[in-house]
């Protein structure tokens, strides 16, 4: 057990935060530290432009084989990337779902087409992706899902609608998992479909969230089409495809989040030290308690991203989730009790609120998106402890 | 950077997983529990003699394997598990680990090879009444005449002080204050007006004694480190303490959890396994959660034990306190998730209960450590 970087790994560490510190500058320095959580659509054409620059010299999609233009970097270097990426206020990378999600499940199920065509524009940060999963029927229970899509002269034509979809509007493609046998149920019949989102029969409507802004969508299908052979995996095996993308989504780039939370951290600490609410012995407690959680939950990746073996989660995996949603969502409430009475007083301009703020509204849907805290007690359960699964109703599987 | 145990170290979690399920089972454990010494003298012999656990931690040089403190918690993890009632964690974590960092080179060549044997079990004696851990709490007293220290005080809350056979007594000189002045020695249990008493405690696997010195006669061969500079020697040891505590608890706190997830898929209630409710569901949830990021918080911090940082203390009273809780909440849950019979004499989950809160208070509860991470804070 050691917890020490290799010479290489650490050679790597300082040409990837050389690189940064000489291209996050100059033109670029007004990303610097924009599109974190409560601001992913924040200066995006200025992003697009960071991404496309970072893919043209090779720092997108590093884990990717070098047949798609990666660099195969392994578990720690991904780490480290991402550290650095973070430590330098590398803004929130507008291609993160091509990246992480949409190229990885092309990677893995795609044909040798489908790769050639999609992946050196994710890479490039041409193309841009979003994810067509949850529906408003089909939220904890992703396999109720009702978007159907029907093969008609050579295209699938597609309706329904998903929803919490972000980045919808900024986006050029989505992947969608949609029903293609009709009256099917659960997860059976499913497929994944993959659609140019600048089309007639797409509309896109932003979802005005707690904080009054809007990063998710509600995106509508009406005889909206994709190619016939723009459909990753094999027509019903749709829901293999997307249980395997959902395992990307968490991985490597746990570190570099943590390290925007201690960030995040840092900032509450100072106020705490500024205002003089550190002396009062329970927010201290709470300052410690957060300080220990951020530390334990750097602990756990550092072993989780030490037992993942060919990209297969281990148990330790199924925690982090639970984990960190649960305690970012603690740090938003512990920011606001810092700032004490000063906590209601937003910035200049119509419910304008300040970063804290919207860190506070925001990282309540952290417990929710991406698994909510209860289903992940249910995965935790079932398939870590081997307690028995949940009953199912009728219109489920 | 790989955060996990080696092949080696993972052969030497299972050979303590197969000598404990053999040797610390529930009948074992109750019957050393309610043993005069609270220990098994034949497992003491083959934990020496067998296993090698007490020669772990003790350099090549002086007799020992030479390992290091992530061998020693995975070994402290599995007695934690199994509950083993035994002066290891007094004898290793305490006492080698104070004579490896402050003895003298007589010191370490004669004790410990024989504790690598077998031969000697260490204590350390540093809390009086109260339990204060900082230095305010030490107000024994000794006097210094012609090259001799007389001790006068009582010392409380002394893990396996009637088994030992040396005791670190921590004392000050008399008439000083704070952490100035305090001196460790080294003194034989049988030595002459030192009177030592087994407390009544109510964790029966963890006994405690109580010391009374009466101008006990000491010469200067026992002083442990430097004179009067004791304090700073007592705070690393103390860490070293905490440590193996947490690895311990890491252990106990997985036993909960497994003996609860065995029962609730074993018992019955409205016709199906009480462990299929979500509420027991999502409670055996958390305790994992608690359980993993405990166990990740203890191999972190003896990934760097043997690096005399400030991060190693922040990582000891990470683990501490994070331990601490975890096995106390998971513990508890157990009693509660077995029903009526978790609270009988007869299931184990009083005993792992107990060992809990035990092990929670010694060596700085959760606040205390708390605190010391909030002054590492700045706050």
């Amino acid at each position: 057990m050691k917890i020490e970087f290799t010479p290489q790994e650490e050679e790597f560490r300082k040409e990837i935060s050389t690189w940064l510190k000489e291209n996050l500058s100059g033109k670029f320095s007004s990303v610097i530290g924009r599109g974190g959580s409560g601001d992913q659509t924040g200066l995006f054409s200025e992003r697009v432009k960071w991404e496309q620059h970072m893919g043209a010299n090779g720092w997108t999609c590093i884990s990717w084989p070098k047949e798609y233009g990666g660099r195969e970097a392994s578990i720690n270097e991904q780490v480290i990337f991402y550290e650095e990426y973070t430590r330098a206020g590398g803004p929130g990378r507008v291609g993160h779902i091509g990246e992480t999600l949409a190229g990885p499940t092309i990677l893995s199920f795609g044909t040798k087409d489908q790769k050639e065509r999609f992946l050196p524009k994710i890479r490039l940060g041409q193309e841009y992706w979003c994810q067509g999963y949850s529906e408003p029927s089909a939220g904890s229970d992703l396999s109720a899902v009702q978007t159907k899509a029907e093969l008609i002269n050579g295209k699938w034509k597609i309706n329904g609608q998903k929803i919490w979809t972000s980045l919808a509007q900024e986006s050029d493609w989505i992947f969608i998992l949609c029903r293609t046998t009709p009256k099917s149920k659960g997860r059976d019949g499913l497929s994944y479909i993959l659609a140019p989102m600048d089309q007639k029969g797409i509309t896109v409507r932003p979802i005005k969230q707690m904080t009054g802004e809007s990063e998710f969508n509600e995106v509508f299908f009406d005889d909206a089409e994709a190619n016939a052979n723009d459909l990753i995996g094999e027509v019903g095996n749709g829901w293999q495809v997307a249980m395997g993308t959902l395992g990307f989504e968490r991985g490597a780039s746990t570190l570099g989040q943590q390290m925007a939370f201690e960030q995040e951290f840092e900032t509450v600490l100072a106020i705490a030290k500024e205002n003089g609410k550190s002396n009062d012995p329970l927010i201290r407690n709470q300052i410690s308690e957060a300080w220990i959680g951020l530390k334990i939950m750097r602990y756990n990746a550092l072993r989780m991203l030490s037992n993942n073996e060919d990209g297969i989660l281990s148990r330790e995996a199924m925690l982090s989730k639970l984990y960190w949603a649960t305690w970012h969502r603690n740090l938003g409430k512990l920011a606001m009790d810092v700032l004490g009475m000063e906590s209601e007083i937003g910035e200049e301009g119509n419910y304008n609120l300040s970063e804290l703020q919207k860190l506070f509204l925001f990282t309540r849907a952290d417990t929710i998106y991406a698994g909510t805290n209860q289903i992940q007690r249910n995965i935790i359960s079932e398939r870590a402890l081997g307690m028995p699964k949940e009953p199912r109703g009728n219109s489920s599987s | 950077m790989e955060f996990v145990f080696t092949e080696e170290q993972e052969l030497l979690k299972e050979s303590a997983k197969s000598f404990l399920t053999e040797h610390s089972n529930s009948l074992k454990i109750r019957e050393a529990m309610n043993s005069s010494l609270v220990y098994d003298q034949e497992v003491w012999k083959k934990i020496s003699r067998d296993m090698g656990w007490l020669a772990l931690l003790i350099p090549e040089e002086y007799e020992g394997l030479g390992l290091s403190w992530v061998d020693l918690s995975a070994l402290l993890e599995e007695m934690g598990y199994f509950l083993l009632c035994s002066p290891f964690h007094s004898t290793i974590c305490l006492g080698v680990t104070c004579l490896m960092n402050a003895g003298n080179l007589e010191q370490k060549a004669h004790y410990l090879p024989e504790v690598a044997k077998g031969n000697l079990l260490l204590t350390l004696a540093c809390l009086e009444s109260g339990g204060d851990w900082s230095p305010e709490g030490i107000s024994s007293s000794y006097i210094k005449r012609d090259n001799k220290y007389f001790i006068t005080g009582t010392k409380k809350y002394v893990p396996y002080g009637h088994a030992a056979n040396k005791i670190i007594v921590a004392s000050r000189v008399k008439g000083s204050l704070g952490p100035r002045g305090i001196t460790l020695f080294l003194i034989d249990s049988n030595t002459k007006n030192l009177d030592v008493s087994k407390l009544t405690t109510m964790d029966q696997t963890r006994p405690q004694s109580s010391i009374i010195l009466d101008e006990v006669e000491v010469s200067e061969e026992s002083v442990i480190g430097e004179e009067e500079k004791g304090w700073e020697i007592l705070d690393k040891v103390r860490s070293f303490g905490a440590l193996g505590s947490s690895a311990e608890q890491v252990g106990g706190a997985q036993r909960t959890l497994d003996m609860t997830c065995e029962y609730v898929l074993e018992r019955e209630q409205f016709g199906r396994k009480v462990g299929s409710f979500q509420s027991i569901k999502h409670r055996l949830a958390d305790m994992m959660v608690l359980v993993e990021s405990a166990r990740s918080a203890i191999y972190y911090a003896s990934c760097i034990a043997e690096s005399d940082t400030r991060e190693f203390e922040e990582s000891v009273s990470i683990s501490k306190s994070y331990c601490s809780e975890a096995f106390f909440k998971c513990a508890a849950d157990a009693i509660q998730l077995h029903g009526g019979v978790g609270f009988t004499w007869e299931y184990d989950t009083h005993l792992f209960f107990k060992r809990a809160k035990s092990s929670e208070i010694y060596f700085g509860d959760p606040s205390f450590h708390k605190n010391k991470i909030s002054n590492l804070l700045g706050i």
